[in-house]
Formats: C-alpha cells, structure tokens, sequence
C-alpha cells in the first residue's frame, strides 16, 4: 500500500464546487481515486460530480468516513480549511493552496504538533501512488507503479524525476510534494522516513532547492538510520543570494541555504547527489543495479 | 516586500515603539524645511542625513551623514540625494553601479543629552524555519554587522524562540532585559519596547524586523534608531495601508513589467535566457544551463497555463536583455498539453517578428512528439527536444 495514500484512502475535497476543486477531483475521479465527496460551505446537501457535497468536514466525515483530505481553498481562507479537517479528525490533509502567509502557518503547525494528524503542503502538488490514489494535481499519466519513492519541494521538477524514473524502467511507490514554503506540513527528513519504513519502497529519490535546512536534516537522519538508497538533488545552484525563486521558502539567506552547501552535505551522508537534474532517473537505476 | 527605513519607523511607532523621529525629503527646499522642524522638535542642532533605499550598510557607502548644523546639513543633504549609493547589500555590492537615492530621511539626534551614556543593542524578529516559530535575536554588541558578532563572538548572540500559540510572555521579555544587562529604567522600557516590537512583527505579518541599533539613553528610553523592514507579501491582501507603501522604483524595471503580466521573472547576468513552468524546474533549468557552458541570464517561471499570450510575453521579457545569446524553453506537460504550448511558441515567435537569437525548445510530457512536430514544421529557427538531456546538449551546441 506504500505510504500515506493508497487503495484504502477515502477522500474528500475543500473546496470542492470551486473552478480547481471542480477540475481537479475531476482528474483524481478519472485516474480511480476513492473520492468520497466535498466540503462547500453553504451548498451541503447538493451533488458535485455524482458526489455528496457537505457544509463541514465534519458531516463528511460522519457521513463518508473519509479519512484523507484534499485543500483547494483560496489563501486567506486556506489556514482555516486545514484546521477544521484536522479538527474532524482527518489524518492526512493534503494542501495544494499557494500564498499562505507565514504567520498564520507557524500557527497551523503548532496546532497539529498537537493533534494525530498529518499534513502535506502547503504550496505542493500533493501525494500519489500509483495505480491506486492520485491526490494532487500531477499529471497520472506519467506514473508508474514501481519501487521508488520520491520526495520533493516542487511540482514540475518532480514530475520531471517521475518521467525519468518510468524511463529508466523503474516505477514509483508513492510521490510525495511536500511543497515549496518556508513552513511544511511534512518536512524532508519526515516524508524520507516514511519512505525508508515501507516494504514496497526500494529506493528514495529527493529533490531539494535553495533555502532551510530540510535536505541537510534529512540527510543527517540517512547517514544515521538509512537502509535504502537515496539519490538526491537540489535546485538553485545558479541563484543568486537574497532573491526568492518562485517558491516563497526558496531564498538563500545564509551560507547553509545554497545549494552548493547543502549538497556537499548530502553527498557528505552517503546519498548520491546528481549535478544534472537530468540524471535523477539514469542515477537510481545505476545505484539499484549495483 | 521591503520597507523603506522611514516607513517601518512609522510602522514601529503606531505599535507603541519609541523611534528616532524624522522627516523624508526629496530635494534641497525639503530637506532644509526637514531640518528645521526636527531640530526644533529635538532641542539639538545635530541631524542625521539617511540616505532611503532598500539595501543595509547604508553608512559603509557615504549614504548616513551627521550635520552639525543647517551648513553642514545642505552639505550632505546635496551629495546623497541623487547619489548612486554603493553598499555591501546592493546590486553588485561595492564594486556595483549602486543603487539611485531619491529621498533622504532627515532624522533627530537621539544620542543627548549625554552621548557617553548611550549603549547601542541589536534585536530582531524572524521567523525560524526549522523550529517553524518566530525567534527574537539579541545581542549586547549594537551598531555592528550581526553576522561577524555571530561568528566571532557566537556567546554574545541571544535567541529566544516564541510559542506560536501563546505569544511572547512577560518572562520572556525579562529575561531578554536581563541578559543586556539593562536595569532600572532602561530594563523596565526594555520589557515594553520588545513586547511592543514583537507585536508589531506579528500583527504586521513581518518576515523579517531588524533594529540596529537599538538605542538606549543616559534617561533609560529605549529608541529604534534604524529599522529594517521586510513585509509577508502573501499577508498584504489584510494590510492595504501597508501594501500601498510599495516603492516601484526600487525595483527592476523588467521584473515589476514581468509581474504585470504575472510572469515571475528575476533578472540574472548570464547569457542563456530561460523559460520554464514550475519554480523548480526553472531553477534546475538554469542549472543545466550552467552545466551546459552557458550562465543563467534570468528566472522566470510562466506558470501553469503557458499559452500564445503568456509566452509572447515571456519572449518580450527576456529579448530586452541584451546579454542573451540564446533561450531555452522547458515546459514539462502535465495539465497543460504540449502541442499547445508549442503552438504558442510559433504564434508568439510569428507575432514578435525578429528574434535574432537561436531557441531551443524543450516539451516534455502530454503530446509532446506531436509538440514536436509542431516546432520542427513550423520552419523557424527554433531546435526541438524532448529529453533534459537532449536540451542541455543543444544549449551546448548553440553556444560553441
């Protein structure tokens, strides 16, 4: 079953009747996902692509036993979106929103340090496993199921990995976005974890960039408690200092932040770091060869 | 988004934080009218001339001047407005163009009545990633480059971390007046000034609140003499007062035309221009450029829907760089198809006419072979490929 989401996840969509709630459930329908239904406050009671739709996660849950969640809620309400599905008890909460501001994720963590849920994002694609559940907006088609499991801050770069790693003959297990903000759910080392504990993963591919210390974390924990191989890459090596790219939390403030430094590391706690984002797949199918 | 010092300052004091007081001026007739109103506000002939830009070591480059009276203001008021001020933080830093000063903050002496009193502190507010809290950091060692004091005298750095749900606690502020050894007044002031602080940083979505120095006086008043101000951008949609102290000019002008056409777009100094969809494909994009033999000429990240228009004007952005001798664009198809996007590659190329820089074209994913076609039909000087790899070699090719 891999990790996080598989056969047996029962999903719900916040967001649900929105335009990205709409195409993307839409999407995750197509590939075979269970999605059990959505959340839309204020249009509880109606039908959403032959689904229920709910005022609150909670009757959701009630009504459908859902068990994983998926956010398509605009930023300012998106804080509040992850809290009421962990409230309903929701265990994985996966949070595709991009422009959530800081502070009110400081607080949203805090809040489920303290609970039994687990969250993935913000800012990210979200999870897949392939064959089986497809909870994000990756395009399925280029996954296959397999052995690999990848954890990575970005979108098209790792669909980029998941196209090299079908091309090199291998599968993957479950894909895992844990997104691009200085605040996530699920961190590197703890997405790293879990993939090194599943029996149907073989190797970890993980893709960083600038800024944090997540791939450094992660990397340190490898060295300590790995089993599996890992090969890794991070992205950035060519920007500039003080300048955020694209993703809010990929901004080199320090020294440990650039990407030259946190692959010295990487490569410092055995995993196989590749120069060239274009050999992520070549490098796994030669380390699993071996 | 930064904060000009004048403005965090204003920021600073609707929180309650006591603050060097000053007014900005654009020219000469300002700037003499700034002078006269806060001298007579501060009882002393002394002001400080601070040049306004959105980079630190401000004094390092000539851009923060003392003037002991309305002679020596007019004095240094005329050299930094309009100056190109060069510091270690602007582009290029000392050895850079610098950056253009178009307004000075005419600011009052706080250093009376005894300047030999006075001790200067460094504080701070940012947010810790990996402990995902805020943190206050502190040090005794005042007025200096917090780096350096980190790394030569690590001991004399103080962090206290904050919960997230509690907000900062009356110990936590104690203990930070304590450990500046501030006492009687000073360390009752202290207590309020960063609980007041820290509450402005929060309630203002800070990412970043540097004050350096912080003052504190012969009297026991604890004063913001300098603020460094970065503002969430995400969190400006519930502070419009704020969003509206925006200062364009100091930005790049390709960048905040790139915004405009919501392009994120950074402006690099290499000679590969690059076109991608995803943040982390464009930074490994210009990895790749790099390893190819090439240097990234900018970022720019197109987004999710990467059609006729939205690339046109990528184009645009990108050919008004004269240093770039080629551009690679990588799309990897997901939602968006391909033979879209390609189509949008030759619409825009048509429509601009005359791109005089070879292209590659890289399309990866939904119909990319018939993306392929699309490109090598299209009879345009444009080099096609579908694997990483086969772009990064291309880019090599070109640049032979």
């Amino acid at each position: 079953m891999s990790v996080l989401v598989g056969k047996d996840s029962r999903v719900i969509v916040q967001g649900f009747t929105g335009t990205e709630g709409t195409f993307h459930a839409g999407q995750m329908i197509e590939y075979g996902t269970n999605v059990v239904g959505g959340v839309t406050p204020g249009k509880g009671g109606q039908t959403h692509l032959d689904r229920p739709v709910f005022n609150t996660v909670e009757d959701a849950v009630r009504e459908t036993q859902a068990n994983v969640s998926i956010i398509f809620v605009p930023p300012a309400f998106a804080p509040d979106a992850i809290l009421e599905a962990a409230e309903a008890g929701i265990k994985v909460i996966i949070c595709i929103t991009e422009g959530i501001p800081v502070q009110d994720m400081i607080k949203v963590k805090d809040y489920l340090n303290k609970t039994g849920s687990r969250l993935i994002g913000p800012n990210c694609p979200g999870i897949i496993t392939p064959g089986e559940a497809k909870i994000g907006i990756m395009p399925g088609f280029i996954h296959t199921p397999g052995r690999i499991g990848i954890v990575s801050r970005s979108g098209t770069l790792t669909y980029e990995a998941v196209d090299q790693v079908t091309k090199a003959g291998l599968g993957q297990s479950t894909c895992i976005g844990i997104g691009g903000d200085p605040i996530c759910g699920t961190t590197t080392m703890e997405a790293v974890q879990l993939l090194m504990e599943d029996p149907d993963t073989d190797g970890i591919i993980m893709i960083g960039e600038i800024g944090g210390s997540m791939e450094a974390d992660a990397a340190h924990w490898i060295k300590a408690h790995g089993t599996k191989p890992v090969v890794g890459f991070i992205a950035g090596k060519t920007a500039p200092a003080g300048r955020t790219m694209g993703h809010a939390g990929a901004i080199v403030g320090g020294k440990a932040d650039t990407a030259a430094a946190k692959m010295e590391i990487l490569a410092a706690c055995g995993v196989h770091v590749v120069e060239s984002p274009a050999q992520i797949g070549a490098k796994m199918a030669e380390v699993l060869s071996n | 988004m930064n904060l000009h010092e004048y403005q965090g300052k204003e920021l600073l004091s609707r929180f309650g934080v006591k603050i060097q007081r000053g007014y900005v001026a654009k020219n000469m007739d300002e700037a003499v009218e700034a002078y006269q109103k806060i001298t007579a506000e501060s009882g002393s002939p002394l002001a400080l001339v601070k040049a306004q830009i959105h980079a630190g070591g401000r004094g390092k480059g000539g851009g923060v001047k003392l003037a002991k009276n309305l002679e020596e203001l007019k004095t240094n008021a005329g050299n930094i407005i309009g100056m190109m001020l060069k510091t270690p933080q602007t582009p290029g830093g000392m050895n850079g163009e610098g950056k253009l000063v178009r307004q000075v903050l005419i600011a009052e002496d706080v250093y009376i009545p005894e300047f030999d009193q006075c001790n200067e502190i460094y504080m701070s507010i940012l947010t810790d990633r990996e402990k995902q809290c805020n943190v206050i950091v502190y040090s005794t060692e005042g007025g200096m480059d917090i780096e350096t004091v980190a790394e030569e005298t690590p001991h004399l750095v103080h962090k206290e971390y904050i919960d997230p749900a509690l907000g900062i606690q009356g110990f936590e502020t104690r203990k930070i007046a304590f450990n500046l050894g501030l006492s009687g007044a000073a360390y009752k002031n202290m207590t309020k000034f960063v609980a007041n602080l820290y509450k402005a940083f929060v309630e203002s979505d800070c990412t970043m609140l540097e004050i350096n120095p912080v003052l504190v006086n012969g009297h026991g008043e604890i004063v913001a003499v300098d603020c460094k101000t970065t503002i969430d951008g995400n969190a400006l949609f519930r502070h419009k007062d704020i969003a509206a102290w925006h200062d364009p000019s100091e930005e790049d002008a390709t960048e905040l035309e790139a915004k405009e056409f919501g392009l994120n777009y950074v402006n690099l100094d290499g000679n590969v221009g690059c076109m991608v969809n995803g943040a982390g494909l464009a930074m490994a994009t210009m990895d790749i450029i790099k390893l190819s033999g090439g240097s990234p000429a900018n970022f720019l990240d197109v987004g999710g829907t990467a059609d006729a228009t939205r690339v046109e004007n990528a184009f645009r952005i990108i050919l008004k760089d004269p240093n770039v001798k080629a551009i690679l664009i990588n799309i990897f198809g997901g939602i968006v198809r391909c033979d879209r996007v390609a189509q949008g590659v030759v619409d825009a190329y048509n429509n601009i006419g005359n791109i005089n820089v070879p292209i590659i074209v890289r399309l990866q994913g939904t119909n990319a072979d018939v993306a392929k076609k699309i490109i090598d039909d299209s009879g345009l000087k444009v080099k096609s490929a579908i694997l990483l790899q086969e772009a990064a070699d291309l880019v090599a090719d070109v640049l032979k």
